[in-house]
C-alpha cells in the first residue's frame, strides 16, 4: 500500500517521524539500497562541484536571483503571464491542489482524452494529480523510469530526483515481470534491458496521447518560457509530441530574466544528478504552428506559498531547485530514506518545506528530524540555511501548543535553574546525589531512549566551578579585562 | 592575555577535568584565565529544541557576564557555534533589539580553543606530550557551523609522542544532536552505529573531539560495547604533559 502523505487532499500522516522512521531503520535491504545510492550521488556530485572554482560564487548568484525573484514575486508572476499570453499560452491561477487538479482535468476533458502521459513533476505530485485525474476517468502514465517504477509498484517517491531509490534492479525486474503485459520472462536485472523493457512499454503511449502534463523547472518571467531539465528524454516526448500540454508550476520557480538561467543551468545539473550538464533540457514558450503542442497551458499555483513567502525566516525555503543534494548529504535520509517524511518532500528540504505548506500543527514532528549537523546547508546551490530554519518552526511547533506539556515544563525548569548560578550550582550538587527528572534514568524518563543504546558516564564529585573556588577561593565575578 | 573561560553547562558538571585542562593549558602558555561563576549555560539545548522564549534569559546572562573581558574561550565547538549563530535570533526572537546589538558586539571575542590557540595565540605546537594512539572526530558545529577547519589537528600533530590515525568519513554526524538523540532515539542509534565502527576500524585506544557532547554521545556506545576505546577532549590532549 502506498504511504500517506501529508497536505494531500483527505490524507494525513497516520504517523509520527519518529515510529515510521523506526520501521525503515529494521528495513535491512531499504538500508543497504539507501546508503549506496546516496554515497555514490554524494561522492560524484562533490567531485564535479569541485571542477568549478566559481560554485561559491554562483551559489551566492543563485541565492540572489531567487531572493530578488520572491521579494517582488507579484510583478514577475504578471510578467510572465503577459510574455506567456502573448506567445499563445493560457495561464491559469490557482490557489490550491483542487483547483490546480480541476484545471488540469478540464483541459483533458475538453479534449475527450482518457489518457495523459506524464513529464517526472514534483509540484504534481504535491497537489495529488494522479489520483484526481483518476476521479475523473483520466488515466496519467508516469513516463519517467524511476516514476513508473513506483506507479506500477503502488507505490509512493521517497526521493525528490531518484523516486525508486528504496527500490532495487532485481526489485525493479520482479515489478516489471508481473506489472508490464506481454515482457519478455527472460528479463534480466540488468540496467539496459530494465530500461529498455520501459521504453517498449511507453513507446505506444507516448504516439497515442492527445494531452502531455508537466510540472517546470524554471519560469522566466521577462520572456513567459518554462523550462524542464531532464536526463531520460521522456521529459522532451511528452513536452513535443503531444498536442495540448499543460504545465503545473509553483510561483516561486519564477526567475526574472532569461540570462539567470546561466547560473541556474550550472547550478542544478550539478547539485541534482552530479552531471556537468542533463543530457535533456527543454525551453517552450507559447505556442509555434507546426511545431510541437498547439494549446499550451501554464497552471501557477500557490497551494501554501504565499504564507511560507510572508515568514522572514522561513521563506529561503522557496528558494529551493528540487535537486535533492540535501537529501544525498543528510544522515537521517540515508538511513530512513524518504517515507518516514509523509510528503513529497522528504529530506531536509522537506522537513523544513512540509511543515511550511500544511501548517506546522499538521507537521509537528518533521522539523525535529534533524541532529542540525549542518551538511545540507553545505551542498545547498542556493544557500538554504536549512538547520537555521528547523530550528525556526521547533520554536512555531513549541509556541503553537496551546497548553503546557511534560517537555516544555521540563525546559522552564531548566531555563529557571540556568537563570541564576546559585540554582546551577544547586542543581550539580543534587545531579550526583538524587535521581533528577532529566538526567538520571527512570522508566518514565526521556533518558531511557538515551540508555537503550548508550551508558551515561558517573556525574563527578565535584563540579569545575566547585574545583575553582576550593582552589582559585572564587575570584570575584565579571571581571573586568 | 587575561582570559575568560566560557565553560559550557555540561563540561561544567559532568566534564570537569575539561575545563581544568583549559586552564593548565592557557597558564602553561603565560596568560591569565579567569571563570566568572555567574556563568551558567548559552541556552543552545532552549534554543535547539525550540524554546527561544526561555533562552532569551541565558543569553542575556551571557552577554552580562562576559561582555567586560576581551577574549572569551570555550573548548567547544557546538556553544561557541550557538554564540555566533543564534544568540542574535534569540534576540529578535523576542524583539529585544538592544539585545541584539550587545550580542554583535562580544561575539567576536568569542573563541573556540583551537581557534584561540592558532588564530590568537599563534601557536600550533603546545608543548604537549601524549603517548597513545588518538584519532580525531571533527563534530558537526566546529566543521560546519565554527568553521574550524583543520585547526584541532594541526595542534594535534604537534603533539610529542602521539600517535595520530585518520577517522573514515569524520565528517558524518555521530547522531547526537542534542534532544534528536532521545526525541529520534532509533535514528540517532543508527548513525552512533556507524560511527562506533568507524572509529574502531582506526584502532585507535582514544577517541577525541573539541565538544564534549558528541563525546558524550559516542562515547556511550563505545563503553556500552565494552569496546575499551576512551573519550578525551582535544583541551585534555593538549594540556598532557611528561
Amino acid at each position: 500500500m502506498a504511504p500517506t502523505w501529508l497536505g494531500l487532499p483527505a490524507r494525513r500522516g497516520p504517523e509520527k517521524f519518529p515510529a515510521a522512521a523506526r520501521r525503515a531503520l529494521a528495513d535491512s535491504q531499504l538500508r543497504r539500497n539507501l546508503r549506496k545510492a546516496t554515497t555514490t550521488i554524494r561522492t560524484r556530485r562533490a567531485e564535479v562541484v569541485a571542477e568549478l572554482e566559481d560554485w561559491e560564487q554562483l551559489r551566492a548568484a543563485g541565492k540572489a536571483i531567487k531572493d530578488q525573484a520572491l521579494a517582488s514575486l507579484d510583478g514577475y508572476l504578471e510578467q510572465f503571464e503577459r510574455a506567456a499570453t502573448a506567445a499563445g499560452a493560457q495561464v491559469h491561477w490557482a490557489r490550491d491542489a483542487a483547483e490546480a487538479n480541476a484545471a488540469v482535468a478540464a483541459v483533458a476533458r475538453a479534449h475527450g482524452a482518457r489518457e495523459v502521459v506524464k513529464v517526472k513533476s514534483m509540484v504534481t505530485e504535491e497537489i495529488g494529480l494522479n489520483d484526481a485525474l483518476a476521479a475523473d476517468g483520466i488515466a496519467a502514465v508516469e513516463t519517467d523510469l524511476a516514476e513508473l517504477i513506483v506507479q506500477l509498484a503502488g507505490d509512493r517517491p521517497s526521493h525528490i530526483l531518484v523516486p525508486a531509490i528504496h527500490k532495487n534492479r532485481s526489485e525493479v525486474r520482479e515489478l516489471f515481470l508481473q506489472k508490464i503485459g506481454g515482457v519478455d520472462p527472460a528479463l534480466t536485472d540488468e540496467p539496459h534491458r530494465l530500461a529498455a523493457a520501459a521504453r517498449e512499454h511507453l513507446r505506444r503511449t507516448f504516439l497515442a496521447a492527445k494531452v502531455g502534463v508537466s510540472g517546470a523547472n524554471f519560469a522566466v518571467a521577462e520572456t513567459g518560457s518554462l523550462v524542464v531539465l531532464e536526463s531520460e528524454g521522456n521529459g522532451r516526448m511528452c513536452l513535443t509530441l503531444p498536442e495540448v500540454l499543460v504545465s503545473v508550476v509553483g510561483i516561486e520557480k519564477i526567475v526574472p530574466t532569461w540570462a539567470d538561467l546561466e547560473v541556474f543551468l550550472q547550478l542544478l545539473p550539478r547539485s541534482s544528478t552530479a552531471e556537468r550538464m542533463n543530457p535533456y533540457t527543454t525551453v517552450w514558450t507559447g505556442v509555434h504552428p507546426g511545431d510541437g503542442p498547439q494549446e499550451v497551458h501554464v497552471v501557477l499555483l500557490d497551494n501554501g506559498r504565499t504564507r511560507v513567502l510572508a515568514d522572514e525566516v522561513g521563506r529561503q525555503a522557496l528558494r529551493c531547485i528540487r535537486c535533492s543534494a540535501c537529501l544525498n548529504v543528510c544522515p537521517v535520509y540515508e538511513r530512513v530514506g524518504g517515507h518516514p517524511y509523509h510528503s513529497v518532500y522528504p529530506g531536509p528540504i522537506g522537513a523544513i518545506l512540509t511543515p511550511q505548506l500544511v501548517g506546522v500543527e499538521n507537521a509537528s514532528s518533521l522539523p525535529y528530524a534533524s541532529s542540525l549537523c549542518g551538511a545540507c546547508y553545505e551542498v545547498c546551490p542556493v544557500a538554504i540555511d536549512i538547520p537555521e530554519v528547523l530550528v525556526h518552526l521547533r520554536a512555531e511547533v513549541v509556541e503553537s501548543k496551546p497548553h503546557r506539556t511534560a517537555e516544555s515544563t521540563a525546559m522552564q525548569a531548566m531555563a529557571w535553574v540556568f537563570g541564576d548560578e546559585r540554582r546551577f550550582a544547586a542543581a550539580q550538587r543534587a545531579a550526583r546525589l538524587a535521581p533528577l527528572s532529566g538526567l538520571v534514568p527512570g522508566p518514565l524518563s526521556p533518558m531511557t531512549r538515551w540508555t537503550s543504546a548508550r551508558d551515561l558516564p558517573p556525574i563527578p564529585a565535584e563540579s569545575f566551578r566547585a574545583w575553582w573556588q576550593r582552589e582559585r577561593g572564587g575570584a570575584p565575578e565579571g571581571g573586568g579585562a | 592575555m587575561r582570559v575568560a573561560l566560557f565553560l559550557t553547562c555540561l563540561d561544567d558538571t559532568v566534564f570537569p577535568e575539561t575545563g581544568k585542562a583549559v586552564v593548565r593549558l592557557l597558564e602553561r602558555l603565560g596568560h591569565e584565565v579567569d571563570f566568572p561563576l555567574a556563568q551558567t549555560c548559552c541556552g543552545q539545548m532552549h534554543v535547539n529544541t525550540g524554546y527561544q522564549r526561555e533562552a532569551a534569559p541565558l543569553v542575556r546572562r551571557f552577554v552580562d557576564v562576559f561582555a567586560p573581558y576581551q577574549a572569551v574561550v570555550s573548548p567547544s565547538g557546538s556553544c561557541v557555534g550557538s554564540v555566533r549563530h543564534q544568540h542574535e535570533t534569540v534576540a529578535r526572537h523576542v524583539g529585544d533589539e538592544r539585545l541584539a546589538t550587545s550580542v554583535r558586539e562580544l561575539r567576536p571575542r568569542v573563541y573556540e580553543l583551537s581557534e584561540f590557540l592558532v588564530d590568537v595565540l599563534g601557536v600550533t605546537d603546545v608543548g604537549a606530550y601524549y603517548p597513545h594512539r588518538v584519532t580525531y572526530h571533527a563534530t558537526c558545529h566546529s566543521l560546519r557551523v565554527a568553521h574550524l577547519g583543520d585547526r584541532p589537528l594541526r595542534l594535534l600533530r604537534a603533539v610529542r609522542g602521539i600517535d595520530l590515525v585518520e577517522l573514515p568519513q569524520a565528517e558524518q554526524c555521530c547522531g547526537f544532536g542534542g534532544t534528536f538523540a532521545v526525541k529520534n532515539a532509533d535514528t540517532s542509534t543508527a548513525m552512533l552505529a556507524d560511527k562506533v565502527r568507524a572509529v574502531l576500524d582506526t584502532g585507535a585506544e582514544v577517541l577525541t573531539a573539541g565538544d564534549n557532547s558528541c563525546l558524550l554521545h559516542i562515547g556511550g556506545g563505545l563503553r556500552r560495547l565494552r569496546s575499551g576505546v576512551r573519550t578525551v577532549h582535544l583541551a585534555e590532549i593538549l594540556a598532557g604533559t611528561e
